[in-house]
């Protein structure tokens, strides 16, 4: 017994050093945090996911905003503003919360920003409201997000306000049944929702509904039974860079022979890595709020910001949410003034309208979610390259189901 | 449904590849190398780089692939793996998983999070029907199942009739005798960790059609690939080739008719398979 | 756990050795008011810090739950989240449903957990080392996609919503500081250190390292092996429910991230880094991973995986028994320094 209880006991002093090491680091990294201070400038929290399985959406969603302020100065409403860019690494929302909470009690930061995915979005948004901090949702895509808190503004879009366009373009061009295969999680079962209801209201049939396990290694088997159930065309929602995969298993399945339409969410054709995607990827035809051929004099500058920043990256969708994000929080500071509280900054940011990179876009002043144009493209090859040529445009989509 | 079969005997196939290196390691020289995905990660960049940027022809990617990880294991195993054979199965999983770590933030610095992704060259794409009509397969997975089944009987054989196979098998059955006997196991156990991290690497540049290719691979398919070795029994070739072939198969014929269940198929028949035989597959009677 | 066996008896000389030490068992024991003394100070000294701190606190909890299974059983799994996570969605459901009260959650969220350990107990004692082990895993993976196809009670993907935890004993609010949050997570986290190191301590915990180094000769000697390890798995369930139904109740959120393979791994690797079997490891693993991580990540969002990479490694090569291991062998190394010069004054 003696002997036993001497044992634990001698491991105690290395405790003890332990937590003295682990003291001085937090120190060191309170002070410098001390040290970046300066009073006077605005924090901005933007917590993206910047390793792990979804790096790719917190790289694009970074990268736009330093674009922005490269682009538009870093001084808003008399104030400087200062990123402090913090990783959750996609998959741990108990990470993003105690980020939003630590941004928010010790980097007194005035905005939080970011969230690529809906857990993690909901996983803030009591801080957000708690904390009376704008909480702007730069990624995530689920619909009830922006109802989880009075502080949540996005300017990203909603399954639902992407989905809806493509059911009803493949309703008017002559798709009478259609299957559709989504990832099996929250924005998955929301597109998967919006289009068989929209599709089967316009007189459509589905007669085949596919859920893919979020993290799977192969679409082939779902696709096989998509061929062999022979619908006129399929409908598929995947999480971007997922996309890739799921088209090549298309083409080499011979759906397109078999006299299958490929139609989707502009996250199947991600621009990212669109051009990557080869052969199988052209004449796919989706409906998205965003595509980096867009034709205007806003998304021109917003490529030339962009590759300042990144040269040898395509913006994608992620990009041009945050992008916009950037700049309704800039708005909001420039009405508000620097030294608003959040109250005040969230009041100036609701009801803006603009002219994105994507088009016109409305932060509905009640809902606080987006109104935007949505586009239903093409992929074709331009100059050696593959783009999503837009040649459908519904004017101001809301989210379906507010 | 012949072709949902064919589907899962090549991604069985393909998942042999890619495991069978860690099979041998755990196997034949008790280690447990975690990091094995990481091999596999870097032939797959190392193919991916090769066509898409100097546009080195398929065959010769695959070659490079193999080759390049190869080396990587080769140079690992003399730098930092010798440390810690004999070593504590913890110890092993602690630098193996820090091992892992490193490699996806070093694949990320190089070439991004994004997906990556290659094109095929022309003759592998397409798709041919067999038996008249019975089914269709394509004919990238034709040739993943026409290859990667010479690999395993190579490797069958290689181990069976080859003096380095004798060798080999004599060293992991009792190292100090084998040693005594003037058979230089340090040097049998270099060549056989870098064959296995060369496999490896021919199945992840095999894979980025398939399977896909991020910073995340290594950790992504590593259940996977335990899977395939503690069903198939860490002693043979041929109990994880059979594991594989089965969980390629068990995979995608539950993604075919019961898709509502999803991933609960293939964890199923793990632990039920684990239970009626805890040693493999084909483990020898109290071969432990 | 053939290497397993190996270290005991390796340590078990220098513990006899040093019984025999009274000078050194002080320091030891200054030692251990030093590092609890260190929490409660952590909360003065860090107060812009308390959330990550009461991430910590409960992450060295199920350290500790680990460390009862590993360290002490010689039970390795790969999936121990199956039992943080139960005890997350536990406590979580039940304040979802209307009782939000966190004491008796965490009594709940044990007894779940605890019942899942018998359950698959059975299951997972049956085969060898790695079939057990995969079997551990396998369970894992299946109670994660249980959870997430049962989004109607669960909450699937999306995690579960409106958890509302009452205040602590009826007089403490989880506040947006995170002050509660974090005296709650320490105050859990010490009383189940003192009731695991009561356990290590008996009969039971005896028979448990017994059992270890050599399973066939406790056999011999009349001890239920089987039993004892199913206990002893049905403990570690137990104590890894209440961590994870502290964090449902200190974020007020549960994902189906509870479950995850990689909680499962992350908590193995803060055990190892800290040092296996002596209860303390688990802890100061976990301190020394969270602090590494929140640090580095910090600086370098995107690639700070490397360096803590760069770490375990060199610590794997390095250290024998974790960082533990490296501070005791220094340890040795001063005090028999200090002995050589300081006999006379005794």
């Amino acid at each position: 017994m003696a002997m036993q209880a001497s044992t634990t006991r001698r491991g105690l002093l290395a405790g003890g050093a332990a937590a003295a090491v682990a003291g001085a680091a937090l120190g060191t990294a309170r002070r410098s945090a001390a040290q970046r201070g300066g009073g006077e400038a605005v924090r901005i929290g933007l917590i993206l996911p910047m390793t792990g399985p979804f790096a790719s959406t917190g790289r694009q969603v970074e990268a736009a905003v330093r674009a922005y302020l490269g682009a538009n100065g870093e001084t808003f409403g008399g104030r400087r503003v200062e990123l402090l860019v913090r990783d959750d690494t996609g998959v741990a929302p108990d990470i993003t919360r105690r980020l939003a909470q630590e941004l928010v009690v010790r980097e007194r930061v005035r905005f939080l920003a970011g969230f690529g995915l809906t857990p993690l979005a909901l996983a803030a948004a009591p801080i957000a409201t708690e904390a009376k901090v704008p909480m702007v949702v730069m990624a995530a895509a689920t619909s009830i997000i922006v109802q989880r808190s009075p502080y949540i503004l996005r300017t990203s879009f909603t399954l639902p306000q992407a989905t809806v366009p493509i059911a009803d373009w493949a309703a008017r061009n002559g798709i009478r049944n259609c299957a559709t295969l989504v990832s099996d999680y929250a924005p998955g079962l929301d597109a998967e929702r919006a289009f068989k209801e929209r599709f089967t209201a316009a007189g459509g049939r589905v007669p085949l509904e596919l859920r893919a396990p979020l993290r799977n290694p192969d679409f082939a088997p779902f696709l096989q039974r998509v061929h062999d159930a022979k619908p006129e065309a399929l409908f598929i929602f995947v999480p971007s860079g997922e996309g890739a995969a799921a088209m090549k298993q298309f083409a080499e399945r011979g759906l397109r022979e078999a006299g299958i339409r490929l139609i989707g969410t502009g996250d199947l054709t991600d621009d990212d890595i669109l051009n990557d995607m080869g052969e199988p990827a052209i004449g796919v035809v989706t409906s998205h709020h965003y595509s980096a051929a867009h034709d205007s004099a806003e998304n021109r500058a917003f490529l030339a910001a962009y590759r300042r920043v990144a040269p040898d990256v395509r913006p994608n969708f992620m990009a041009v949410g945050g992008w916009d994000g950037m700049h309704l929080i800039a708005e909001g500071l420039k009405r508000a003034g620097g030294g608003a509280s959040g109250d005040q900054l969230l009041a100036a940011m609701k009801g803006l309208s603009w002219t994105s990179p994507r088009g016109p876009i409305t932060i509905d002043a009640n809902t606080r979610d987006i109104v935007q144009d949505i586009y239903i493209r093409r992929v074709e090859r331009r100059d050696g390259q593959l783009w999503n040529i837009e040649f459908d445009r519904i004017a101001q989509v809301r989210d379906p189901g507010t | 449904m012949l072709t949902v079969l064919l589907d899962g005997v090549a991604s069985g196939m393909l998942l042999f590849v890619l495991a069978c290196g860690l099979s041998v390691t755990l196997g034949l020289m008790n280690f447990v190398n975690l990091a094995h995905g990481a091999f596999g990660m870097a032939g797959g960049y190392v193919c991916v780089v090769l066509l898409n940027r100097y546009g080195v022809p398929f065959l010769a990617c695959l070659v490079a692939a193999a080759l390049f990880a190869a080396l990587l294991g080769a140079v690992l195993e003399r730098t930092l793996y010798r440390w810690l054979y004999g070593r504590d199965h913890l110890d092993q999983v602690l630098f193996s998983i820090g091992l892992v770590f490193m490699a996806s933030a070093v694949v990320d610095w190089l070439m991004g999070a994004r997906q990556q992704l290659i094109t095929l060259p022309g003759w592998l794409q397409g798709r041919i029907e067999i038996g008249g009509g019975l089914a269709t397969i394509g004919v990238y997975r034709l040739f993943l199942i026409a290859l990667c089944g010479a690999i395993v009987l190579a490797l069958h054989l290689g181990l069976v009739r080859t003096r380095f196979g004798s060798r080999l098998r004599a060293a992991v059955d009792d190292a100090v005798v084998a040693r005594g006997l003037g058979i230089p196991v340090d040097r049998i156990f270099a060549v056989t960790f870098a064959v296995g991290s060369g496999l490896a690497g021919l199945g992840g540049a095999l894979g980025v059609e398939v399977l896909g290719l991020d910073p995340t691979f290594p950790l992504k398919y590593l259940v996977y690939f335990l899977i395939v070795v503690a069903v198939g029994g860490a002693n043979t070739i041929l109990g994880p080739f059979l594991a594989a072939l089965l969980l390629g198969v068990v995979d995608v014929a539950g993604k075919y008719y019961v898709p509502e269940v999803g991933a609960f198929v293939i964890y199923t028949a793990m632990v039920v398979l684990l239970l009626l035989r805890p040693q493999g597959l084909l483990a020898r009677g109290g071969a432990r | 756990m053939s290497g397993g066996g190996t270290t005991l008896a390796a340590a078990v000389p220098a513990r006899t050795g040093q019984a025999a030490q009274p000078g050194r068992r002080w320091g030891l024991f200054a030692a251990e008011g030093l590092f609890w003394a260190a929490w409660p100070a952590a909360y003065f000294a860090f107060p812009d810090y308390l959330p990550l701190l009461s991430q910590v606190a409960i992450a060295a909890l199920f350290a500790l739950s680990l460390d009862l299974l590993v360290g002490y059983a010689g039970v390795v799994t790969l999936g121990h989240a199956a039992f943080f996570g139960l005890g997350a969605y536990t406590a979580g459901l039940l304040a979802v449903h209307g009782w939000g009260e966190p004491l008796s959650g965490l009594a709940a969220a044990a007894a779940a957990a605890a019942l899942l350990g018998l359950v698959t107990a059975p299951l997972v004692l049956r085969g060898g080392e790695l079939a057990g082990l995969m079997v551990t895993l396998g369970l894992g993976l299946m109670l994660y996609e249980a959870a997430n196809k049962a989004a109607a009670v669960t909450g699937g993907a999306d995690g579960l919503q409106g958890v509302e935890i009452w205040p602590v004993l009826g007089l403490w609010r989880f506040d947006l500081f995170g002050r509660t949050a974090y005296l709650y997570s320490l105050a859990v986290l010490f009383l189940m250190f003192l009731l695991a190191r009561l356990i290590v301590s008996s009969p039971f915990g005896l028979a448990l390292r017994g059992i270890r180094a050599n399973a066939w000769r406790m056999h011999a000697i009349g001890t239920p092996v089987r039993a004892r390890l199913v206990a002893a798995y049905v403990l570690a369930g137990a104590f890894a429910g209440v961590a994870g139904a502290l964090l449902a109740q200190t974020t007020q959120f549960v994902s189906l991230e509870v479950l995850a393979f990689q909680r499962s791994a992350e908590g193995l690797l803060m055990l190892v880094l800290g040092g296996l079997g002596r209860l303390y490891g688990g802890l100061i693993g976990a301190v020394a991973f969270m602090v590494a991580h929140h640090v580095l990540s910090g600086v370098t969002p995107q690639f700070w995986q490397f360096w803590i990479g760069a770490a375990l490694v060199v610590l794997a090569i390095a250290g024998r028994g974790g960082l533990l291991g490296l501070l005791k062998a220094v340890w040795a190394r001063l005090l028999s320094r200090r002995r050589g010069g300081g006999s006379t004054a005794q």
